[in-house]
């Protein structure tokens, strides 16, 4: 175990490196999952097909194809970055299509009378979307939300293994490559630093459900 | 429609918005397709140096590249198929554990179960190839890949029976205990047959999640669709071409699996209306969150 205590910075500058990637991956990814959840409900069926195609390419293909892809296609239309830019799109990319699904899901869920009710008093689609549909449909989103940024944090482990690098877990396989440190007591450690994050993330993903949840 | 609930049946003025609206929508899609498309013709992306060894049979390299792909198919569908009959033997054992526990041990299940959640996939299959050597199981990589896939999908599985087994009716197992079958018959006999059913549309989309994880193989050299691809790549230098290729066999295979799950569903739905109907697997569902 005694790892975990001799190489305690580079465990913290794992660590550091996966919560940065989580980070911008999440806004991205919350971001631009919302945005493609009003592309599949919206009256526009070019902007549907948009919506439809994301999901079906993104949610059927694995991170790490996604990742590679990524990677070798971004340079060829002159976006060029380092590999912790591509790491963080492609992991966006990824999650974008199932927070997509889990928003989707939540409008779905409103009850047919709200949307009714708002036409009614002449609200258009975008208003009876912002303002009387998504606020409740984000109450029932919560929890398939939580669920879909915890995954991502598990995922964020890929993406240093595809050569970001820097992260826990890529610091973690240098630990046992490199420097030879036996891999249980090595593993303890990188698991720890996950744990820290998707424990506390899952209480408060429990909190912020009972907060939000109301009878209906 | 079916997403009628945010609008009404359109009349002439909506309709003629929306006809203008997506001829707006549809030409920037098209727009950003053909500058996209453009772009990469210009990089030379489209060439037949770089698509040839994929798409003419008449190249040298043809044969070798889909012979490399074929395997790699295989080794894909050889890891998945292992995991998937590992994690639901030892998944249904972690769900008949965690029903049938007593109460001075179940919590040592439930926190088995929930450690091995927690753990991102590729660690464990990074540190099944690395540990277990080092505690004396010299294994071929594919067993270390089954091991690491197996550790995380046969507790997701676990949950999914359990799931099922709680959606049944309290009828089902009373009936049961009434006949005199002990708790393990009532189980073995009545609860988990049907607790697999209702819950195979979960099952066959967990099914997606392990074939898209297999792809993390290639950490630990294990010849897969990825580490395949990167193979080829450094021969051919076609790395875009070879891994549109390689994401549109994937989508192709978890598609099919997708609308399989979805068929079930409605067969089932429709069938078993008098007794069970599919449990919503709701938050268990990895497929819905991005799996791993």
């Amino acid at each position: 175990m005694g790892v975990i205590v001799e190489q305690f910075p580079l465990y913290a500058q794992g660590f550091l490196q996966t919560l940065r990637i989580c980070l911008f991956s999440a806004v991205g990814a919350l971001v631009l999952g919302t945005i493609l959840a009003g592309f599949r409900v919206s009256p526009v069926p070019p902007l549907r097909m948009v919506g439809s195609a994301w999901v079906t390419v993104f949610r059927n293909t694995p991170l790490a194809v996604v990742l590679f892809a990524v990677a070798f296609g971004l340079p060829e239309l002159g976006v060029n970055g380092s590999y912790f830019y591509f790491g963080v799109i492609g992991l966006t990319f990824y999650t974008a299509a199932f927070v997509c699904e889990a928003v989707r899901s939540g409008i779905n869920s409103v009850s047919a009378g709200q949307a009714e009710a708002a036409r009614a008093i002449g609200l258009t689609f975008s208003q009876s979307l912002s303002l009387i549909v998504l606020p409740q449909a984000l109450r029932t989103v919560v929890p398939p939300l939580g669920s879909v940024i915890i995954a991502m944090i598990k995922n964020s482990a890929i993406v240093g293994a595809f050569g970001v690098g820097g992260d826990l877990f890529a610091n973690g396989v240098q630990l046992t490559s490199a420097q030879g440190y036996a891999a249980g007591a090595v593993l303890i450690g990188v698991l720890l630093g996950y744990l820290v994050l998707t424990i506390p993330g899952g209480i408060l993903l429990g909190v912020l459900e009972r907060k939000v949840s109301v009878a209906r | 429609m079916t997403t009628s609930v945010l609008y009404d049946a359109p009349g002439p003025v909506t309709r003629r918005r929306t006809l203008i609206s997506s001829g707006v929508a549809g030409v920037i899609v098209l727009v950003v397709i053909a500058l996209v498309v453009i772009r990469l013709a210009g990089q030379g992306q489209f060439s037949g140096e770089l698509w040839g060894p994929l798409v003419n049979p008449f190249d040298p390299s043809f044969l070798a590249v889909w012979r490399l792909l074929g395997q790699a198919l295989v080794a894909t569908l050889v890891a998945a198929a292992l995991t998937l009959a590992f994690s639901l033997v030892i998944g249904t054992l972690f769900a008949v554990s965690r029903i049938t526990a007593n109460r001075y041990y179940r919590w040592l299940v439930v926190g088995v179960i929930e450690f091995l959640r927690g753990v991102p996939v590729v660690i464990a299959i990074f540190f099944a190839a690395r540990v277990l050597p080092e505690v004396g199981l010299d294994l071929p990589i594919l067993w270390y890949l089954v091991i690491g896939l197996t550790a995380y999908n046969s507790v997701i599985i676990a949950e999914i029976i359990r799931a099922g087994v709680a959606s049944l009716p309290r009828g089902q197992a009373e009936a049961g205990y009434s006949l005199g079958l002990t708790r393990g018959q009532v189980l073995s006999s009545i609860l988990l047959p049907q607790a697999f059913r209702v819950m195979l549309p979960a099952l066959i989309s967990q099914l997606v999640v392990i074939v898209k994880d297999t792809s993390l193989g290639f950490i630990i050299s294990y010849e897969e669709f990825v580490r395949t691809a990167n193979i080829i790549i450094q021969t051919l230098h076609n790395p875009i071409q070879i891994y549109a290729v390689v994401a549109l066999i994937f989508i192709v295979i978890n598609y099919a699996l997708g609308r399989l799950a979805e068929y079930v569903e409605r067969r089932l739905s429709r069938a078993r209306r008098t007794a069970v109907a599919p449990a919503d697997p709701g938050t268990l569902d990895t497929a819905a969150t991005g799996g791993a």
